[in-house]
């Protein structure tokens, strides 16, 4: 890892009331990784990824993004800064068609006095563009028009993911993106994650299947209690002893 | 394709259930239609009933009245009401739509005396004669013609009545109307209070309420004017349902019939036995059939004679009561039971 | 993803466009409405010659005026998954006092005529700010509005009728004659209302923004669409449309009524919207179908007046095609997290 990290989070502590989500949480997001954050229940994985995309902000401990400091107050902030997260839920609008999810809150307008005075939305770009990035990381759907209740578990992924590669500018943040799929869409959202890699913008996901996250993932974080306790890789653990880490059956040294 | 619980395509199951929804339109229409009868084309003499609303039996003696006497004269009756009695947005759609089913006359009762005299004009400018019944409008040259009860002298016959058996004492009144913009209401409460010797200003009138011109809302208003005045002497009511109300809201507050002077209009069967009954002291009995049945005659007359009929004609009142007193004629309540109506 | 599409989605191919277009209509909320209507215009001009006559049709759409523009404020507030009991009574305040400030207040027309529109405005944006600032439930606070908007009519006409009014309130009833019949302005202005509000929900992001609030409430407030702003948009715009309502009626009755929106126009409102394929649950719906759904209850009462059947039947139908559209709604639709 001679480069810099594009994301760095340095002591990160959150407190809800008496209860401490983030003792002290680091990370490090190098370019064109795939890093994963596994841990138990409580361990704080979804709190820190909260802190990244701007969801919450942390009590104390500091981010930086390409080495410059940064504060998000909301998850605008943290979009504005070119990080785009895919939530668990996905959080798309059902009724509404692929190409007008993928713009959803950012939609394009026509130019000219159609659209400054009327407004009117370029759909024809819109679905251009969509499709493109549909293109490029190899999502098959019948028509960018068809409305995402149409589709299947693994494509409605597929919308979220392509949205989420499609705005990010910086990296991209993906929460438990394959918890609801069957084994075949499993595999290719996996490949649609390496696709996102293979764009250039390195990808933090959370995941609490192992398999998958020793089959995609170039670097692994294990958190425990609030803190990062260890970093490994595929080819240096085994499933068996990341597990054995995260349960704290194992004790290591902290690793910065 | 997004499936649903049961695995069937939810698309096919929405296509399917809209296919159900035109059937089931078809199939309404196809029922609706068999009941509209022979061909509404015929040529027979199309004529107009619209009434404030479909279930005071006052209207369904006025559309028994109009349907037997256009049976008789072999013409067609097409039937209209509103939702209550103070919807004139249904009443004045029925008036478009009965010109525009041919009708030659429409009879109507118009649910406010001013608001449908648009519709009304637009009928009479297509040649359609418009007879008010029982209520008029204002002005009352927004109709052809109105045949009513003289709902003025109704009002004042009870009103007459009322002082003469309170024997001029002071006492409590209160008065039950109905919506605003009634010209019944107004004409009769005038009434009343003419014939009683007093103005609408007199303090020994302690309540003036909206019973809404039926049993359930006049109890109420009845309830509300005894909070505010335990001791009423007479009550005026609109009509008999109201009086019926009102009598109730009175009876839990531990009245006897001997104690209020509960006076009303209308003269419909079930009023007139409460007279008999003496929940009601007396009634101004008013022949909603008559009107009905004249009305139906003229507009034939119109159709084949082109002859328009006008002005105002009183179908006539009587007061009904087994406690008639001097001065005031009346009638019993035999002769009230013998003409009476619902 | 499918195999048959392994390989990367091309910009549609024509066939699949026609195709898939061919497949979107058969199941898009509209088409069961249009066939009802298409179907019960067909049932009575077979029925009646009187039915199909270019001035009975514009009949119809004059009757249909009131329920029609109060219903597309409505479709707004419905796509949200919300609801607007209070348009009835709120537009009957507004055309009480548009009459009563030009007849005895003195006030000229237009000014008249704007402060009733305003005042409607007002009370939507009343509704929409207890929603979204205070959370109340939408049935509660348009359930409250209704009621102070009632109130309020009789206090201010004291139950006057009020006539006489000065000719410019009384543009929208005045009729013109185009191909052989004659039409009211109050019709072109109802139309010209929906082909607005049609732009705005199709063609606009705001459009969008709505059907996504009602879709999936959270997954728009995480794209960053100011959820708030939406709600309170479309209960103003149900105030706007209620007021716009309001100088219709006025228009069309030649009074000011104490007694209007008393009966159903709320009701009414919600069954066009209902009947038009719009579901209750939010997100889907259009404002074509809702235009569908305001003629076809328009149609029934015409028509069934026209063959001479009892005009109760008309309710009898409605009531079916009610719930029968709810049960479409209901049954095709699965809300997703």
């Amino acid at each position: 890892m001679s480069a810099a990290p594009i994301l760095e989070a340095r002591g990160l502590v959150k407190r809800y009331g008496h209860v401490v989500a983030l003792r002290g949480a680091d990370l490090e997001l190098y370019p064109n990784e795939i890093l994963a954050i596994i841990g138990d229940n409580g361990a704080g994985k979804s709190t820190l990824i909260k802190a990244l995309s701007g969801a919450l902000q942390p009590d104390e401990g500091e981010i930086r993004l390409d080495g410059e400091s940064v504060h998000f107050r909301t998850p605008r902030d943290a979009r504005g800064a070119g990080i785009e997260t895919v939530y668990q839920d996905l959080a798309v609008a059902p009724a509404l068609d692929i190409a007008a999810n993928i713009f959803l809150g950012r939609e394009a307008r026509r130019r000219g006095v159609l659209g400054r005075i009327l407004r009117m939305l370029d759909q024809g770009a819109m679905r251009r563009e969509a499709t493109r990035h549909f293109a490029e990381l190899k999502i098959g759907v019948q028509s960018i028009a068809q409305p995402v209740e149409d589709l299947s578990g693994g494509q409605r992924q597929g919308v979220a993911v392509a949205r989420a590669a499609a705005w990010a500018r910086r990296l991209v943040i993906m929460d438990e993106p394959t918890a609801a799929l069957g084994v075949k869409e499993t595999g290719q959202v996996l490949d649609l994650i390496r696709r996102v890699r293979e764009r250039g913008l390195p990808v933090i996901l959370i995941s609490h299947d192992m398999p998958n996250v020793f089959e995609l993932a170039d670097r692994i974080q294990i958190m425990r209690l609030g803190r990062r306790v260890a970093v490994v890789t595929p080819a240096t653990h085994s499933m068996a002893e990341a597990v054995a880490i995260m349960t704290g059956a194992t004790q290591v040294e902290n690793d910065r | 394709m997004r499936h649903s619980l049961r695995g069937r395509p939810v698309r096919g199951r929405r296509s399917a259930l809209t296919a159900a929804l035109v059937l089931a339109v078809a199939a309404a229409m196809l029922a609706t239609g068999a009941s509209a009868g022979t061909s509404a084309d015929r040529a027979a003499i199309k004529v107009g009933l619209i009434t404030k609303d479909v279930t005071n039996p006052f209207f369904v003696k006025m559309r028994a009245g109009a349907t037997a006497e256009a049976k008789k004269l072999g013409a067609q009756l097409l039937y209209a009401a509103g939702k209550n009695s103070s919807d004139n947005a249904s009443q004045i759609t029925a008036i478009e739509n009965m010109v525009t089913a041919g009708v030659k006359g429409i009879l109507i009762t118009v649910a406010d005396a001013k608001a449908e005299n648009a519709a009304i004009a637009k009928a009479r400018s297509a040649g359609v004669l418009v007879i008010a019944l029982d209520s008029p409008t204002d002005p009352k040259t927004a109709v052809d013609a109105l045949f009513a009860t003289n709902n003025l002298n109704a009002g004042i016959l009870i009103g007459k009545y009322a002082r003469a058996v309170t024997k001029g004492q002071t006492v409590t009144i209160a008065m039950l109307d109905e919506h605003a913009g009634s010209s019944v209401g107004a004409l009769r409460h005038n009434g009343f209070t003419q014939g009683f010797g007093i103005k609408n200003s007199d303090k020994q009138i302690v309540c003036v309420a909206n019973g809404g011109g039926d049993t359930p809302d006049s109890q109420t208003a009845m309830e509300n004017c005894l909070q505010k005045n335990p001791d009423i002497d007479v009550v005026y009511t609109i009509n008999e349902p109201s009086a019926a109300g009102a009598w109730t809201a009175l009876k839990n507050a531990g009245k006897t019939t001997s104690d209020v002077t509960i006076v009303s209009v209308d003269g419909g069967c079930a009023g007139v036995r409460n007279v008999k009954a003496g929940v009601i002291d007396a009634t101004s009995q008013q022949y909603p059939l008559l009107m009905a049945s004249k009305g139906v005659d003229a507009v034939v007359n119109y159709a084949k004679t082109g002859e328009k009929v006008s002005g105002y004609t009183d179908t006539g009142v009587n007061l009904i009561t087994d406690h008639p007193t001097a001065g005031v004629p009346s009638k019993s309540v035999a002769y009230g039971l013998a003409h009476c109506w619902g | 993803m499918t195999t048959t599409t392994e390989r990367a989605a091309t910009a549609p191919g024509r066939t699949y466009a026609i195709l898939d277009a061919g497949r979107r209509v058969l199941a898009t909320p509209t088409v069961g409405p249009f066939l009802a209507l298409v179907l019960t215009m067909a049932f009575f001009s077979v029925k009646t010659d009187r039915f199909l006559q270019t001035e009975n049709l514009s009949l119809v759409l004059q009757q249909t005026l009131v329920v029609g523009v109060l219903a597309i404020g409505q479709t707004l507030v419905i796509l949200t998954a919300g609801i607007d009991l209070s348009v009835g009574t709120v537009m009957a305040l507004g055309q009480i006092l548009m009459t009563k400030l030009a007849v005895v207040g003195g006030v000229p027309a237009l000014p008249s005529l704007l402060l009733g529109i305003l005042t409607c405005l007002g009370l939507g944006v009343l509704n929409g700010g207890l929603v979204t600032l205070v959370r109340l439930p939408p049935f509660i606070v348009t359930l409250g509005t209704f009621n102070i908007a009632f109130a309020l009519t009789h206090v201010v006409s004291n139950d006057v009728t009020f006539t006489g009014l000065p000719s410019t309130l009384l543009f929208f009833g005045r009729t013109f004659r185009i191909a052989g019949a004659s039409v009211t302005y109050g019709v072109v202005f109802m139309l010209a209302l929906y082909a607005l509000a049609w732009f705005a929900l199709r063609q606009t992001a705001w459009g969008r923004h709505v059907y996504a609030v009602g879709d999936n409430r959270e997954a728009a407030r995480l794209t960053g669409i100011h959820t708030g702003r939406i709600l309170l948009s479309v209960y103003a715009l149900a105030g706007l449309t209620s007021g716009l309502a309001a100088m219709l009626l006025v228009g069309r009755t030649e009074v000011g009524d104490p007694n209007a929106g008393q009966t159903t126009e709320n009701l009414d409102s919600i069954t066009a919207v209902v009947l038009g394929g719009t579901s209750l649950f939010g997100g889907r719906g259009t404002i074509v179908g809702t235009l569908i759904g305001a003629l076809i209850v328009g149609i029934f009462r015409n028509g069934l007046t026209l063959i001479g059947v009892d005009v109760i039947y008309q309710y009898l139908v409605t009531g079916i095609l009610v719930i029968l559209a709810v049960s479409v709604d209901q049954l095709t639709h699965r809300r997703r997290a």
